[in-house]
């Protein structure tokens, strides 16, 4: 890498950590007192149980969980992996059929028999996954991801300026610059201006509920922290549910509403984050407590499995 | 784009088997513009003439008298006249005499640079009255005079006379020994750089025209491969479940019964009339999409789980549209590549088809492989007639070997790992 790129990233990095400081800030976690249960229900599940089959042998990916998702509420997803975290959230999203049981969308059972039938149930349910450099076509320029969106939303028929117009509101609210990435590939972006360019496309869709398959492991420290907030900021203004899928229990105690312990394709623990990571009762739980450093403290691995 | 064709233009196999492929291609577009006339005329009157330049001689002559001759004096025009007049028997001859008449003629043989020394120590030796061991019947005598006047005659001929008629007049002419004509003087002068088959045809034109529909059968049935193999390859692995099955079900099918078998049961079935070009090559397309649909397929199933796919199918787009814009793109290099050795199979397929004289008709234009079938059918391979076979093999070899040196080099220019 030459002097000069080096720097220009730098400069970069520099640029997004002070707009991240400047921003009123979202607080972690501020509602983690609020009682859910009474909100309408946006997603639940009764008996959930995804197998798969791979010649003469059976895998039991999901198995027979339960769980509801009320409106606004953060809940993670917590497990090593292969738990089963992602093939739920393939089944949460209507990309995989469960194998038994049944998933209940806003109160009624989910059909998502025909391809109207899904393309509504995608208006009211999106995704941001976690690899942000396979997550887009690389053949498609950014403008055509923007428009997908503008078109999906129903806004097909608004002129060229207002179209452009909304591709600017919503790459601005992460913190892009839609001029300088108007005809450009999504690969000639970094991880994390890909990962934002992810929640400028949930910003034009505003779904109701927000499935986030990991979307922060592949990215470095300090776009993690501006990709949390930004996320949480966005969920303060539209009121969506968020699904946050991830292995990281630190992460998922500061930021959740109420936290679901995955362990091989069943929950083994589920509750308010507070009486989860305080008072774990599940053995998986404590051990998943006991691997995260701790600082001033020596790490004890004595319980890795 | 732009970056491929770059790419492609520094990757030597590519390179190499680019031009190869333009030379046969030049072959086949450009020779017959330069030598018109039907490839398949009969132009010779015996089979299997070898490759050279045929002068008539009748012209030859008719020149000579109309006096447009130039004069040149080649030290080794009576040698290389001697030459093409003493036989290998004549000098086997004067070996024999000369071993017999106690020359030490141990350093000498038959062959071409050796005649001046054995025409030399000939003259010094030779000698009608003499008496050597073994040739003093009446007969061996006379033999050796016909071949010492022969060579003395090939030797110093001065001039020769012909006798030709001017009007009612009987003409005699000097031809003098170092008198030349340019072969475009004389008026028929036939031209045939491979030579002729066992039916006189001209086998370079031959060639360049069966080159041309090889071609056009390889692409053809190519192109009927690739296609199809991309569609069954596309949806069997895009859907799976149920259309997977049977897709592969049909798959299997076509790869346990060897396809050679049945593309010679198709074959035989269609009848000697229908067999075109075209049958030929649509015949050969049907039955070699198997391993395109299969690896298709495969690098399907690696795709249709990727986010980007996922992503596409959250935003409401329906089949057709992620299958062509969003698995296409990833599989159009493989695709690209399957194609060219589907075009190479093609050619060979047919080659062997034809080989076994089950190709396209006979009479109408000839294939690198009808080429093949002839020249076995009239033994060339066993009487040595090179030019008839030899030349179709090259060719065949060469189109397979720039086809698939084309595709080496795609690889390496799509796969990065593969670079040195």
């Amino acid at each position: 890498m030459k002097t000069e790129e080096i720097n220009e990233a730098i400069q970069e990095t520099d640029a997004a950590i002070q707009e991240a400081d400047s921003r009123e800030s979202v607080t972690f976690g501020a509602n983690r007192n609020k009682d859910f249960s009474k909100e309408p229900m946006c997603l639940s599940g009764r008996g959930v149980t995804r197998v798969f089959h791979t010649g003469k042998i059976t895998t039991v990916a999901v198995d027979h969980v339960d769980f509801d998702f009320h409106r606004g509420e953060l809940i993670s997803i917590v497990g090593e992996s292969g738990s089963g975290k992602t093939t739920l959230s393939k089944m949460l999203l209507g990309l995989l059929d469960p194998t038994e049981g049944e998933i209940s969308y806003m109160g009624k059972p989910r059909d998502i028999s025909t391809r109207a039938k899904k393309k509504e149930y995608w208006q009211g349910i999106q995704a941001i996954f976690q690899d942000p450099f396979s997550s887009y076509n690389v053949f498609h320029k950014i403008d055509s991801v923007l428009l997908d969106c503008i078109n999906m939303r129903g806004d097909k028929n608004l002129s060229k300026e207002e179209k452009h117009a909304l591709m600017t509101e919503a790459c601005s609210f992460v913190n892009l610059k839609f001029a300088e990435l108007t005809n450009k590939y999504p690969f000639e972006l970094s991880g994390g201006q890909m990962q934002r360019l992810m929640i400028a496309r949930i910003f034009l869709l505003k779904p109701t509920i927000l499935l986030a398959d990991e979307p922060t492991s592949m990215i470095d420290a300090c776009s993690r922290a501006t990709i949390l907030d930004m996320l949480l900021k966005l969920r303060d203004e539209t009121g969506m549910t968020v699904i946050f899928i991830t292995h990281d229990i630190g992460l998922a105690y500061y930021i959740s509403d109420s936290v679901y312990i995955m362990e091989h394709g069943k929950f083994v623990e589920s509750g308010k984050p507070d009486k989860v990571m305080l008072e774990p009762e599940a053995p998986y739980t404590k051990r998943l407590i006991s691997d995260v450093p701790k600082i001033h403290e020596p790490w004890d691995l004595s319980t890795v499995g | 784009m732009k970056n491929i064709l770059k790419s492609c233009l520094h990757s030597p196999r590519f390179m190499t088997g680019f031009i190869l492929f333009i030379i046969l291609l030049g072959i086949a577009l450009f020779y017959p513009l330069f030598h018109p006339g039907n490839p398949l005329q009969m132009i010779g009157q015996n089979s299997f003439v070898e490759p050279g330049t045929y002068l008539s001689l009748y012209d030859a002559n008719t020149v000579n008298l109309n006096g447009k001759t130039s004069t040149f004096i080649m030290d080794d025009a009576a040698v290389n006249r001697a030459d093409s007049n003493i036989s290998e028997a004549d000098r086997q001859t004067m070996l024999a005499y000369l071993a017999a008449a106690g020359v030490d003629v141990s350093h000498l043989d038959t062959s071409h640079e050796n005649l001046d020394s054995l025409v030399t120590l000939w003259q010094e030796n030779y000698d009608s009255s003499k008496k050597v061991e073994g040739y003093t019947t009446s007969a061996k005598k006379r033999d050796l005079r016909t071949l010492n006047s022969r060579l003395l005659a090939a030797l110093n001929a001065g001039e020769q006379t012909l006798l030709t008629k001017n009007g009612d007049e009987e003409v005699r002419t000097a031809v003098a020994n170092n008198a030349y004509v340019r072969s475009n003087q004389v008026a028929n002068v036939i031209n045939l750089p491979l030579g002729t088959d066992n039916f006189g045809r001209d086998m370079m034109k031959e060639l360049a025209a069966a080159i041309g529909t090889s071609l056009i059968i390889g692409l053809i049935a190519g192109t009927i491969a690739t296609i199809l193999g991309l569609v069954i390859g596309l949806l069997s692995g895009y859907l799976g479940g149920i259309v997977d099955d049977i897709l592969m079900f049909v798959c299997n099918v076509f790869t346990v019964i060897p396809g050679f078998v049945l593309l010679i049961l198709i074959y035989y079935s269609v009848g000697q009339e229908a067999r075109g070009v075209t049958t030929c090559a649509i015949v050969i397309g049907i039955t070699s999409w198997v391993w395109t649909a299969r690896s298709v397929r495969s690098q399907v199933i690696s795709l249709r789980n990727r986010d980007h796919v996922n992503l596409s199918k959250l935003s409401g787009h329906s089949l057709v549209r992620i299958i062509v814009t969003d698995i296409l793109p990833y599989i159009a290099s493989y695709v690209v590549m399957a194609f060219i050795l589907q075009v190479s199979s093609g050619i060979l397929a047919e080659a062997q088809l034809s080989l076994l004289g089950l190709g396209p008709k006979t009479t109408t234009t000839p294939t690198l492989g009808l080429m093949m079938n002839w020249a076995m059918l009239y033994n060339a391979h066993t009487q040595g007639y090179w030019w008839a076979y030899f030349p179709v093999i090259a060719v065949i070899a060469l189109t397979s070997f720039s086809l698939n040196l084309m595709n080496t080099g795609l690889d390496q220019v799509f796969n990065p790992t593969l670079r040195d």
